[in-house]
């Protein structure tokens, strides 16, 4: 195996964060009806950085949940072994809220749908919007997302990976061609 | 981490793996009952049968509940409106439900083994839900996820399960699944409910229920099923409640914390005083709430997959 390529570190990781927070209270003109739903697991590590930040220059807290998008999958019943089932925990009404679903790496978008499909299960959004950290291509469904940290281009051997401190210890992008 | 049988037939099979992958996955679906849309589209286009030869309430409501919640078709067939009146066998019941193509059959019957002998004859998956005085491996399981969520874990507690426990199915899953788990198992009951050799089982036996309840964690009461017994066992229910009955009286000796659990349908006044089973230590009724849970997670885990 080819040894990985850091293609973002713990500095850029951060800066990529704050601007995107900075994006989502541009385009939604501040932080009313704002909730923030990563989806497990990497995208709740984001998506509570981001809360963070959003909640540290606005002085106000902002909701989150996080959601699980095993029940959602459309290749679920393929396989004889499930994936473990985490939990979804979105403890408010998502109604008429501003959604920021939160993922770490774009890539063929379906948990993406998958998760949508969840949210709606919660209330009838008035927007949803995507964030991502890394958007690595290769698009299967009509979805792309409205805040990107890094746009990588990437070949479908090369496999992309956010390793973030709260579960390998350390901020960083690899990309690596799979063996 | 998956299951290593298409077949859910009894405690004793499940290993300790086995028994954690399906209370960890139990414990996340808790959740999608407590939501306004109780439903996710997961196992849309599978189809469960419910086939009851037994009156029930609880556990076949749970599994059609837990069923529809993952969007799969449920389909009930009780004893009395089924071919089985008819004098149709189980085995030509169970082949010509398995020609209609159902993921999924779930089976109570009260001959003991019926599961497992339909479990070798259908490509399907069998769920037991109770037969005979044999095993309930969904009650142990759900007894299993409520002390796991009042306790924190199952190793190390002290339980006492006391009542008929010859007859029951129920304490019979609990024992190996409870003692698997790492607890300590006590039963009581009177001489003639006791089966013998259930020592080995690696219970500790007491016939005062005093001594059962003493410094236990977890009280579990066990239903008089008097549909199970063709002599009389005992001379009324009265001298039963004497001396087996749960109430104020015989509690004292338990932990403070100590929890009350009953598998329903309760006889109040004979297993358990009415005041014990609506107090604030009785988690009879979130027993119930984690029977779904449980079942949604054997569904889940069961239906699907080209092996």
């Amino acid at each position: 195996m080819i040894k990985g390529k850091v293609v973002m570190d713990a500095d850029g990781i951060d800066r990529a964060l704050t601007r995107i927070a900075y994006e989502i209270l541009e385009k939604n003109r501040g932080v009313e009806n704002i909730v923030l739903v990563g989806i497990r697991t990497g995208g709740v590590f984001l998506a509570r950085r981001l809360a963070d930040k959003i909640s540290a220059i606005e002085k106000q807290d902002i909701p989150m949940g996080i959601v699980d998008i095993t029940l959602y999958r459309d290749d679920l019943l393929k396989k004889k072994k499930k994936p473990l089932l985490g939990k979804t925990d979105i403890p408010f009404s998502l109604d008429d809220r501003k959604v920021i679903l939160v993922d770490d790496v774009l890539f063929t978008v379906r948990t993406v749908r998958a998760a949508m499909d969840a949210l709606i299960d919660f209330g009838r959004p008035k927007v949803i919007q995507l964030a991502v950290l890394v958007d690595r291509g290769h698009r299967e469904l009509p979805i792309r997302a409205d805040f990107v940290g890094k746009n990588l281009p990437s070949s479908l051997w090369e496999a992309v990976s956010v390793n973030l401190t709260e579960n390998k210890g350390k901020d960083e992008v690899v990309i690596e061609e799979e063996t | 981490m998956r299951l290593s049988s298409k077949d859910i037939l009894g405690m004793k099979d499940l290993s300790v793996g086995e028994i954690e992958l399906i209370l960890e996955t139990a414990e996340s679906f808790m959740e999608v009952s407590t939501r306004d849309i109780k439903k996710v589209p997961t196992l849309r286009g599978k189809t469960v049968i419910n086939l009851f030869f037994e009156p029930s309430t609880r556990t076949r409501t749970s599994f059609e509940i837990a069923a529809k919640r993952l969007s799969a078709d449920a389909v009930n067939i009780s004893s009395s409106t089924s071919s089985a009146v008819k004098g149709e066998t189980l085995i030509d019941t169970a082949r010509n439900l398995e020609a209609m193509n159902p993921d999924i059959i779930v089976i109570r019957h009260s001959c003991s083994g019926a599961p497992q002998m339909l479990a070798g004859l259908v490509k399907q998956s069998i769920i037991n839900a109770g037969d005979g005085a044999h095993e309930h491996p969904t009650q142990a399981l759900l007894d299993m996820l409520t002390i796991r969520q009042k306790k924190g874990r199952i190793a190390g507690l002290k339980v006492a399960i006391i009542g008929d426990i010859a007859h029951s199915r129920v304490a019979r899953s609990n024992i190996y699944g409870l003692t698997k788990m790492g607890a300590s198992v006590t039963v009581a009951g009177p001489s003639i409910m006791m089966p013998r050799g259930i020592e080995e089982t690696g219970v500790t036996v007491h016939h005062h229920m005093k001594e059962a309840v003493r410094h236990a964690d977890i009280i579990m009461m066990l239903r008089i099923q008097l549909e199970r017994q063709d002599v009389n066992m005992f001379p009324s229910l009265r001298e039963y409640a004497n001396y087996y009955c749960l109430n104020r009286e015989s509690l004292k000796g338990a932990k403070e914390d100590a929890l009350i659990m009953h598998p329903g349908p309760i006889n109040r006044g004979v297993e358990i005083a009415p005041d014990i089973a609506d107090g604030p230590s009785s988690v009879i009724l979130d027993q119930v709430t984690n029977g779904v849970a449980v079942r949604m997670a054997l569904l889940y885990l069961l239906a699907g997959g080209e092996s």
